[in-house]
């Protein structure tokens, strides 16, 4: 166990970053659900999403936040956001239409029902990725201290895995 | 039928990458990527049937028509490089390495599956997309999934000659998107045909002709042509085997077909070859990779270094015959692209059999492996008689092709030039074949353990050596598909 770092003794820090992480996280969402009406959209979400859950871990230690997104965790989705957007391509191949034509999606209405329903669910599959993105590039800079040795070897993820059967 | 799942080309690969990491089973990801690079080499083929004799198909992304929308356009040239691609990454994929790059355990080996279906769908990619940024977006989704492969390299010092990669890669790609940005000031468009149809190239526009010069030299750095080639023999000798085997085939042909897009769709042949000159350039340039990166491969004593200047050294027959700009030289240098891939595809699987065997891929190492090892070495002896040109292996149907193309454009010394550079590649074959069948073992280099390569290793390898003399007797399909490919180049057409 090391001891605690300065910044996780500071009382004021905890309190505030406390009381600021769940709205980052909610402030996140926002942009990433109200992107179709307003300034916003899966990127910045990500980045804000994944911002809020950092500052967390930087208070509170990287150990607390793998409590709540382990590594692996991190990679899964960063695969299931990619392929949710490619999905809704394929989907609307099969639908009858061109490779990520949305209007596809909606073959009833031929309206911008399909258009609106296929941007909403790409730029959820963006804002996991770029999430899950940057949080597996947090946790690979936080474990490089560990990484001394020179192998080569990737702690965040072997710790992260050693108990899964692969 | 084949135009309405066209797009599966890049998309199957695109998305197999994100399956295998959710999957995480090493076995299931190597039977999965397999599976999913014979589809694509299956739809490779259909297209290039469906457009042999000058048939287009068109896509439109989205349903956006172009020129607003992507499009993806598949002529003659288009497929034929799709099929290579494919090809090339069947054949090498399906090479049994044992157990994957030493420097990727079984844990993360899901990953290294998934890196290398990127790669392949960012090749796929340059090659059936008409859209500028496009091109980009799928050559840096190569570039950085070639380096990552490079740097799971046995020895150390595949790290540094992947960060080395990396560094000229992205001078590279930084080059081509300036040019892109400054054609897409030019012409407000960044659909390929687009572009073409609106630039009117001259010399007094300075935006125009500095946009060819970044592009050239962006392409030129991924093509490692003579001057820019330094990146590519440190990262073809110590990337794993088996990516130096699919690099080597598939990565520069890649380049290759952009900077002739860009030389003869975008600019035109007129502006480029009589106005600007272009091959004053590109002429001396391509003998010199021939004679000094040959030279250089005669002096090596590591088969995968020796392999890797002889890969710059083809790479200037290549841009020899570009500079010809006329059918048959420009045919020649297409049909290079196969050709060579076949070739050193599998001289560099025969590396990896060397490799697996012998651990070691040093000339002095290899001394007496032929009695060892015969079916490999004899393999390697077919494919070192194409890097020659002797009649009967793919090399010598290039080189009659580009040695006629030169001769039609009336440069009768680089003809000679080109015939005398057989000669250098005769050396540097010849001395390994002389160490491999020849020479005995060192006494402090026992061979009496050494077997034959395991079937999975020796199969893709054969596949590929007798490919390599099965298209340098029909060339109906390489050289008959190149030719067209050229006039539709020529032409200006995509």
């Amino acid at each position: 166990m090391k001891p605690p770092s300065r910044v996780r003794e500071m009382p004021i820090l905890r309190v505030i970053a406390r009381a600021l992480v769940p709205v980052i996280l909610l402030f996140g969402l926002y942009v990433q659900f109200h992107g179709d009406f307003g300034p916003g959209g899966g990127f910045q979400a990500g980045v804000i999403f994944a911002a809020g859950l950092i500052i967390f871990a930087l208070v509170f230690g990287a150990e607390a936040l793998r409590q709540v997104v382990p590594v692996v965790l991190t990679e899964r989705l960063m695969a299931a956001g990619v392929l949710l957007y490619g999905a809704v391509g394929v989907v609307a191949m099969f639908l009858g239409g061109e490779f990520l034509n949305y209007s596809a999606l909606d073959p009833l209405t031929t309206g911008h029902y399909g258009q609106h329903l296929g941007i909403i669910v790409i730029e959820l599959g963006v804002g996991i990725a770029v999430a899950a993105t940057i949080m597996r590039v947090y946790y690979a800079f936080v474990d490089r201290r560990a990484d001394e040795d020179g192998t080569g070897a990737d702690p965040a993820l072997d710790a992260g895995a050693g108990g899964e059967a692969t | 039928m084949i135009e309405k799942i066209l797009v599966l080309e890049v998309v199957l690969p695109l998305l197999a990458a994100p399956v295998c990491v959710l999957v995480r089973h090493p076995r299931f990801c190597r039977l999965f990527s397999l599976g999913v690079i014979a589809a694509c080499f299956a739809i490779a083929v259909a297209l290039l049937v469906e457009v042999r004799g000058g048939g287009v198909i068109s896509y439109q992304l989205g349903g956006w028509p172009p020129p607003l929308g992507i499009e993806y356009r598949v002529s003659t040239i288009n497929a034929y490089l799709l099929a290579l691609v494919t090809a090339m990454a069947l054949v090498v994929f399906s090479f049994d390495s044992r157990g994957g790059p030493p420097r990727v355990p079984e844990q993360r080996r899901h990953l290294y599956y998934a890196v290398f279906l990127l790669c392949i769908s960012g090749l796929l990619g340059i090659a059936i997309t008409g859209d500028a940024f496009n091109i980009f977006v799928f050559l840096e989704i190569s570039s950085l999934s070639s380096y990552i492969l490079v740097s799971l390299g046995g020895h150390r010092r595949a790290v540094m000659s992947a960060f080395y990669y990396l560094v000229m890669g992205t001078i590279g790609g930084v080059f081509f998107m300036l040019g892109v940005g400054l054609l897409y000031q030019a012409t407000g468009t960044l659909n390929l045909r687009d572009i073409a149809a609106r630039l009117e190239p001259s010399l007094d526009d300075r935006g125009t002709v500095l946009a060819l010069a970044l592009l050239v030299v962006g392409i030129s750095i991924k093509l490692a042509v003579f001057p820019l080639h330094h990146w590519l023999p440190n990262a073809y000798s110590f990337a794993p085997p088996k990516v130096s085997a699919f690099l080597a085939a598939t990565a520069t042909k890649v380049s290759f077909y952009l900077l002739a897009m860009v030389l003869f769709t975008i600019f035109g042949a007129p502006f480029v070859f009589e106005e600007l000159r272009l091959q004053a350039v590109l002429l001396p340039l391509s003998i010199l990779a021939m004679f000094l990166a040959s030279g250089a491969a005669i002096f090596q004593t590591d088969l995968r270094r020796l392999l890797a200047y002889s890969s710059v050294a083809q790479i200037g027959y290549m841009t020899l015959g570009l500079s010809t700009a006329n059918a048959t030289g420009l045919a020649g240098g297409l049909v290079h692209l196969f050709n060579h891939a076949v070739m050193k595809g599998g001289l560099f699987l025969v590396v990896a059999c060397l490799l697996y065997r012998v651990g070691s891929v040093h000339i002095d190492a290899l001394a007496g492996i032929g009695r060892r090892m015969p079916l490999t070495s004899a393999a390697l002896v077919i494919g070192g008689l194409s890097l020659i040109g002797v009649p009967g292996t793919v090399g010598f149907v290039s080189k009659w092709y580009l040695v006629s193309g030169v001769l039609e454009r009336g440069w009768t010394a680089a003809a000679v030039l080109i015939l005398l550079s057989s000669l250098l590649a005769l050396v540097y074959v010849g001395k390994v074949v002389e160490v491999v069948y020849f020479r005995k073992p060192a006494e402090t280099q026992p061979i009496d353990h050494v077997r034959e390569a395991p079937l999975g290793m020796l199969a893709p390898a054969w596949v590929l050596a007798a490919a390599a003399v099965f298209f340098g007797l029909t060339t109906d399909w390489t050289y008959g598909v190149a030719r067209e490919a050229a006039e539709l180049l020529l032409a200006g057409g995509i």
